[in-house]
């Protein structure tokens, strides 16, 4: 007799993101609230700043999420977060988990000196970035965490992204925190566990979310989720674990990384890419990703 | 409790007798002692406190709303610079009725870099939205602070208690304190009708259409116009419990005057010391101090200045290519009224030069000599 293999259902079924939300069609960032929601539960309070979100909830005085949300100023998603959680522990709430919720813009660049302070002060807050690569919400600009060779409204074609991506784990790892680590909506369960994880940690979590925008990557929103997946089975964008800065744990080991060309050729912002030129991006890959092994120790 | 206390300790005090519970602050100069203060109140118990020791001023008033959206009373200080660093938070603060007090230091804006004291600092900050008291002495500037947070969190408004640099917030002057036990029985516990809680979920602050923007415009400024008639009445609490009157403005002689000095800050103390020699020698001088600046206090300096055939402004600062701006403000005050004082407009002691009573002596002197304002500045003390 065969072994029956049971399947384990691991994502809550409680649902705090309704329908009826502003996000676009295999959006990456929404399907990341709804899954990073169920895993924190209704205890959380949420400082939204400008990005994507601050659209997708809703217009006044509507709001698509169960749960307090602050839309706060583009670059105080640390700061506001952290009053927030001082101000609920000085009223008594003590228990309610402060999330801050923002993209890469409001990350990697114009809030990133708030993020530093706040992760140097060892806040007790989550930090989620779900990370888009661009101002997406302001029609596609590039952003710090824009990929090198991607286009973007401002890195046209003839003069796309020349830069890497900034490593925005690495700077958060320098700081210390008790936990970071990074996540993607094509693998729902790891995302859960994480937010899960998190929520029992104190000080300052950082959590690094790959989402998919069909609108800024000219790429089909059916493909979102394969295209989420082969951004790890490429090594691109690893799944893994920091704990206190130092304990990195590799969650998803690909045993033979797929070729970044077949991610890259789903989507729009690469498609001027010559073969030399995706020849690049495939070593940078390549370094990136010896380097993430050797620090998981593997 | 009788203490000799500097300026920036007079807010502190302010600011741990009205029992803040989120401060959040960063360091400049002339600032520092106000935060200095504090964190040795949270840090020893004397303050029940969480005391956020952010990275710049941006992050100050955004921590601070972050708590007051909470429900915790929440406190600042600031100046110059870091004033202008806030300047987005300041609206955020108005424009989602975050009942926050923050202490600004008036010091003069760089480049080049000035520590000293002038206005323009919070003056830029004047259409934020925001409640603006200046103060002239260190009682005052205590008082003031209770005194804010009370009308502040009952229109749900914030409100900037202004001090000059140095002249004020360096200088010791007897304070009383008041007691702990008056304090709580003056001001009670911060209650906002909405606050950011997973026992009752909002979203705050939300993308707004022109079908409802206007509307959370319109309730700020009528909740503003409610603020002098509020200011009265809480500042005549004040006296009953405390025994020192709280008022929109400060008038001194000004009833028979035929020149009325008008003042803001430190200034007006100086102004009060020409007034009175300036009336041994004959001169029927007078002075009245802009306490409560936003919103502008119509009815008060109408009723006082109308009186007078004269009225000089003491400008502190400067509106460029305009003129001072407290200056502005009276002569719009006075705009198609019946009674119209001949108001002239000086500008002195920016950066922090000394405004000395010679100063105001040269003003009346200026004033009193002409029929009209010639010229809509008048610099006092500047080397041409």
């Amino acid at each position: 007799m065969t072994k029956e293999k049971k399947m384990v259902i691991t994502i809550p079924r409680e649902e705090l993101m309704s329908p009826g939300h502003l996000a676009c069609q295999g959006c990456g960032a929404s399907l990341a609230m709804r899954l990073a929601l169920k895993a924190l539960g209704q205890k959380t309070a949420v400082c939204i700043p400008a990005c994507c979100w601050a659209v997708i909830d809703g217009p006044f005085p509507y709001s698509s999420l169960d749960i307090p949300i602050y839309h706060c100023a583009f670059e105080t998603a640390a700061s506001s977060a952290s009053g927030v959680k001082a101000g609920l522990e000085m009223v008594g709430e003590t228990e309610t988990t402060v999330l801050a919720w923002a993209g890469d813009g409001g990350t990697f660049d114009i809030g990133i000196q708030a993020l530093s302070a706040a992760a140097e002060r060892n806040e007790d807050i989550i930090y989620a970035c779900y990370d888009n690569e661009a101002y997406m919400n302001t029609g596609i600009q590039r952003s710090s965490a824009t990929p090198l060779g991607a286009w973007t409204t401002t890195t046209p074609v003839k003069h796309y992204k020349k830069e890497r991506k900034k490593d925005i784990i690495g700077i958060m790892a320098a700081h210390e925190i008790p936990y970071i680590a990074t996540a993607s909506v094509a693998y729902p369960e790891d995302l859960v566990r994480k937010f899960k994880k998190a929520r029992e940690i104190k000080g300052t979590r950082f959590i690094h979310i790959y989402a998919p925008c069909p609108v800024g990557w000219k790429s089909q929103p059916e493909d979102s989720i394969k295209l989420a997946k082969l951004a790890v089975q490429t090594g691109y964008f690893p799944l893994f674990e920091i704990e206190d800065g130092e304990n990195w744990t590799l969650n998803f080991k690909v045993k033979e990384r797929k070729p970044i060309s077949e991610y890259l050729k789903l989507q729009g912002r690469f498609r001027h890419l010559k073969e030399e030129e995706i020849a690049i991006i495939q070593k940078e890959v390549d370094t990136k990703w010896e380097k993430t092994l050797k620090k998981c120790g593997l | 409790m009788k203490k000799v206390i500097m300026g920036n300790h007079a807010l502190s005090y302010g600011a741990m007798l009205s029992r803040s519970q989120v401060i959040a602050a960063y360091p400049i100069t002339p600032q520092t002692q106000v935060v200095e203060l504090l964190s040795e109140m949270c840090a020893d118990g004397t303050l029940e406190a969480k005391f956020i020791k952010v990275e710049s001023e941006h992050s100050a008033m955004a921590a601070c709303l972050g708590a007051s959206l909470a429900g915790a009373r929440a406190f600042t200080a600031t100046s110059a610079q870091g004033l202008a660093l806030m300047h987005e938070m300041l609206h955020w603060a108005s424009g989602g009725r975050m009942p926050v007090v923050l202490g600004n230091i008036n010091r003069a804006m760089a480049p080049g870099w000035s520590i000293w004291s002038d206005q323009n600092d919070s003056l830029s900050e004047r259409d934020t939205g925001w409640i603006q008291f200046y103060c002239s002495s260190n009682q005052e500037v205590l008082d003031s602070v209770i005194q804010a947070f009370k009308v502040s969190e009952k229109l749900m408004i914030p409100s900037m208690i202004i001090l000059d640099a140095f002249s004020l917030s360096h200088t010791y002057e007897v304070v009383e304190i008041p007691e702990q036990e008056k304090v709580d029985g003056y001001l009670p516990p911060f209650k906002p009708p909405f606050r950011l809680t997973t026992e009752e979920p909002h979203a705050f602050g939300g993308l707004t259409s022109p079908d409802h923007y206007m509307e959370l415009r319109y309730k700020l400024q009528k909740d503003m116009e409610k603020v002098p008639a509020l200011v009265d009445e809480t500042g005549r609490e004040y006296e009953k419990i405390f025994g020192r009157r709280l008022s929109q403005v400060d008038d001194y002689r000004c009833d028979d005057a035929e020149l009325i000095l008008v003042t803001s800050g430190t200034a007006g103390y100086t102004a009060r010391v020409a007034v009175d020699e300036l009336r041994e020698k004959g001169i029927k001088a007078g002075n009245l101090r802009i306490r409560l600046f936003r919103p502008f206090p119509f009815e008060k300096v109408r009723q006082i200045v109308s009186s007078a055939p004269k009225v000089a402004v003491l400008d502190r600062n400067i509106s460029y290519g305009h003129h001072g701006i407290f200056y502005q403000e009276v002569k719009s005050a006075l705009y198609g009224q019946t009674a119209k004082p001949t108001v002239f407009g000086f500008i002195a002691g920016l950066g922090g030069r000394d405004i000395t009573k010679d100063h105001f002596k040269e003003i009346v002197e200026y004033a009193l000599s002409k029929d009209k304002a010639e010229e809509e500045i008048v610099w006092i003390g500047v080397k041409k």
